[in-house]
């Protein structure tokens, strides 16, 4: 079990314990999520981070109830406000998370449904949760509209998908997603498909409502610098397994996974045109064929022998800086965590 | 011409590639104003030497892929002129077109979608010599330089016979990249080469097209939205925007002192590492990039600009050069000239 600190914390909007996942597929049974914790805080942004195939979508949809049919949960906890999703039935969980949980997937496209006007799309949380009438539910889809920034809402209601932009289809899905001004919010990659200058304003946007309703968010990304300026904490996800966790200072000041570290030095920031960036030898296992000892062992600049048959625990790490006391950190803050058999080492590299 | 940004073709030596004034049109559906001519490149003028890389940023829509297809000698321009090599490859036709062709490659975006899953990595490098049949006419010498090839951009000779699903996305982009040099290209347009890829494997391809570059003098013209890595490949950058090349310059002139409005939100609002401000010192932009079918007067940035007069809308704004750096070239009636971005001491009016 993961051991990230929980007794100065106030209690978090979403708390998953040992989360993990097994996806069937023709070459067996594989777990693409496992043994996964963290926490979501209110008014705080947490970011999954992690490449492709790593397992933190499959996080969020564990979380949101929408596994594939071939994936399920096979153990851990989801509690979100207290209640724990992992033990509901489809009926109460929808009850529940409905509106307590909003998702905001990357492509607006094919989040949306092309044949229905966004007004009655938008509508639809009102009728079902709040058993409004179809034209109260219009004017409520109105009046979110203008609260994601979509101009000329009245006239905008009656339209269907395909006559927005991408980034208009993305506040869109925004919307639906706070409708019931839920506790969380989950937002996959909101942003990766749109420009840059869009993706500027939608995160903007992500803020402000983050803000405004003392939302939880958990934003899962591949991008690096998205976290740094998005996210409050950090949890990097590898072959299925969180490596570390912690603020996101703490993480990217003082990367205590190789993984971690090396991500941070693939970015070229501030690279010298025409010099060799360093780079992460090789691929990410296939979930088939994780090793037995730790995740990362294949790629890992500091393997030993030990690393290739004890898997490394997720454990409180001493501060790197010489003025914070090991094991002491601000209240309302997740001290940082990793799971290497040498994180001490990496704080002197 | 003193609208368009020829400045920097006269500064330089003998460019291998120069582009002049270029422009494009498309016949597409009518718009709701009543347009159906879409003007993809509007007076496009930029220069390539060898063994440089110009890096091409704007967001969609903005005619880089316009441009890309007309570098490729795949759509020709309307009006302008293309010189490669002091020679207008459009002036001919069959034959002597094809042999030009040649002399510029591409790699696409996505290294899933762009290699044909029924060929092994083998066929596909030699493909393009079934086009242009003079090169390497023997079975014994294609299959020597597709050994060659592989070996170039970090594989081996063994990975021929594979088909493209038994390679992850990193290793499809160098049989990409082989496939480029193939045909011995002067200029490989690389489209988004990177984007699809993950952060750890995305650096060893840019090493590796670093590398190449080196090794063979082939010049780059790289498209792509993530400005850390434009800046840390590009020697120069060009920024467009509906059409047109607004600012051009050195990457750091372009990146660290934009003086064109546009390219000054671009490099603002790129998600940066070194930033933990939660994006406050951001430049958000309002509104979307406006159809191209109907470009504002004036100024085709003026409707998101926060700094816009009434000038702006009268006048399309001369190419004007940066005081002190003649090649950094930018369009606009009010060049943001005392403002260093990366200080972090812009703050839009809003």
């Amino acid at each position: 079990m993961s051991t990230i600190d929980t007794a100065s914390t106030p209690s978090p909007v979403l708390d998953v314990k040992g989360l993990s996942v097994t996806l069937r597929t023709p070459r067996g049974t594989v777990r693409a999520v496992n043994n996964v914790s963290f926490q979501a805080q209110a008014g705080k942004t947490l970011a999954l981070l992690g490449e492709s195939g790593c397992g933190k979508s499959m996080t969020a949809k564990a979380i949101a109830g929408l596994l594939d049919p071939v994936a399920e949960v096979e153990e851990g906890q989801m509690i979100l406000d207290g209640q724990d999703l992992a033990t509901m039935t489809a009926r109460q969980r929808r009850k529940v998370a409905g509106p307590q949980l909003g998702i905001v997937f990357q492509d607006a496209l094919t989040a949306l449904n092309p044949v229905y006007k966004v007004g009655t799309q938008l509508g639809e949380a009102f009728r079902i949760h709040q058993k409004l009438s179809a034209r109260q539910a219009r004017s409520k889809a109105v009046e979110l509209m203008q609260r994601v920034g979509i101009p000329e809402p009245e006239s905008r209601v009656d339209a269907y998908p395909h006559q927005f932009s991408g980034g208009m289809r993305q506040r869109i899905l925004i919307a639906m997603a706070v409708a019931l001004n839920p506790s969380l919010l989950i937002a996959d990659e909101p942003t990766t498909a749109l420009d840059v200058t869009i993706q500027a304003q939608i995160m903007a946007l992500l803020r402000s409502l983050r803000e405004e309703n003392n939302l939880a968010v958990v934003l899962i990304t591949h991008d690096l610098a998205v976290v740094a300026e998005e996210a409050d904490t950090v949890a990097v996800m590898y072959a299925g397994n969180v490596v570390e966790t912690g603020t996101v200072a703490e993480v990217f000041a003082n990367p205590r996974h190789p993984y971690t570290r090396g991500l941070l030095e693939s970015v070229p920031v501030d690279a010298v045109r025409g010099s060799t960036l360093s780079s992460i030898p090789g691929n990410p296992p296939e979930l088939h064929n994780v090793p037995s000892g730790c995740v990362y062992q294949s790629r890992c600049p500091l393997v030993q022998e030990v690393c290739r048959i004890t898997r490394p625990e997720l454990l409180p790490v001493r501060p790197a800086s010489a003025t914070a006391a090991p094991g002491v950190h601000h209240p309302g803050t997740v001290a940082q965590a990793a799971a290497c058999h040498f994180s001490e080492e990496l704080a002197h590299v | 011409m003193s609208e368009t940004l020829v400045g920097a073709v006269r500064d330089q030596q003998s460019p291998l590639l120069e582009v002049r004034d270029v422009t494009k049109t498309f016949h597409v559906a009518k718009s709701p104003s009543g347009n159906n001519r879409l003007r993809a490149l509007d007076g496009i003028s930029l220069t390539l030497g060898r063994g440089e890389t110009l890096g091409l940023v704007g967001e969609s829509g903005c005619g880089k892929s316009t441009l890309a297809r007309t570098l490729m000698m795949l759509e020709r321009p309307d009006a302008g002129t293309v010189l490669f090599d002091g020679t207008d490859p459009f002036a001919m036709h069959g034959k002597e077109l094809l042999a030009w062709r040649r002399r510029v490659q591409m790699v696409f975006q996505d290294p899933f979608a762009s290699l044909n899953a029924r060929m092994t990595a083998g066929e596909i490098i030699s493909e393009p010599w079934r086009a242009h049949r003079d090169m390497y006419r023997s079975s014994k010498d294609r299959e020597a330089r597709v050994h060659e090839l592989l070996h170039l951009v970090g594989m081996r000779p063994s990975d021929a016979r594979k088909s493209p699903q038994e390679f992850s996305g990193g290793q499809r982009q160098r049989i990409g990249i082989a496939r480029a040099l193939a045909l011995d290209p002067d200029v490989i347009i690389l489209d988004e080469p990177v984007s699809a890829l993950d952060l750890s494997v995305q650096a060893q391809v840019l090493n590796l097209l670093n590398e190449l570059q080196e090794r063979l003098g082939v010049s780059y013209i790289f498209i792509s939205h993530d400005l850390s890595v434009v800046r840390f490949v590009a020697d120069r950058v060009a920024v467009m925007y509906l059409g047109r090349i607004i600012e051009t310059g050195t990457a750091e002139e372009v990146f660290d002192s934009p003086r064109h409005p546009y390219a000054a939100a671009l490099t603002s609002a790129s998600p940066r590492l070194d930033r933990s401000t939660a994006g406050r010192d951001k430049i958000i932009l309002r509104d979307e990039i406006p159809s191209p079918l109907d470009p504002p007067s004036g100024c085709r940035f003026r409707t998101r600009c926060w700094q816009a007069q009434d000038i702006c809308a009268e006048q399309a704004p001369p190419a004007d050069q940066a005081p002190g750096s003649p090649l950094h070239l930018s369009e606009c009636h009010f060049p943001l000239d005392t403002i260093r971005v990366r200080s972090g001491e812009l703050t839009p009016t809003p």
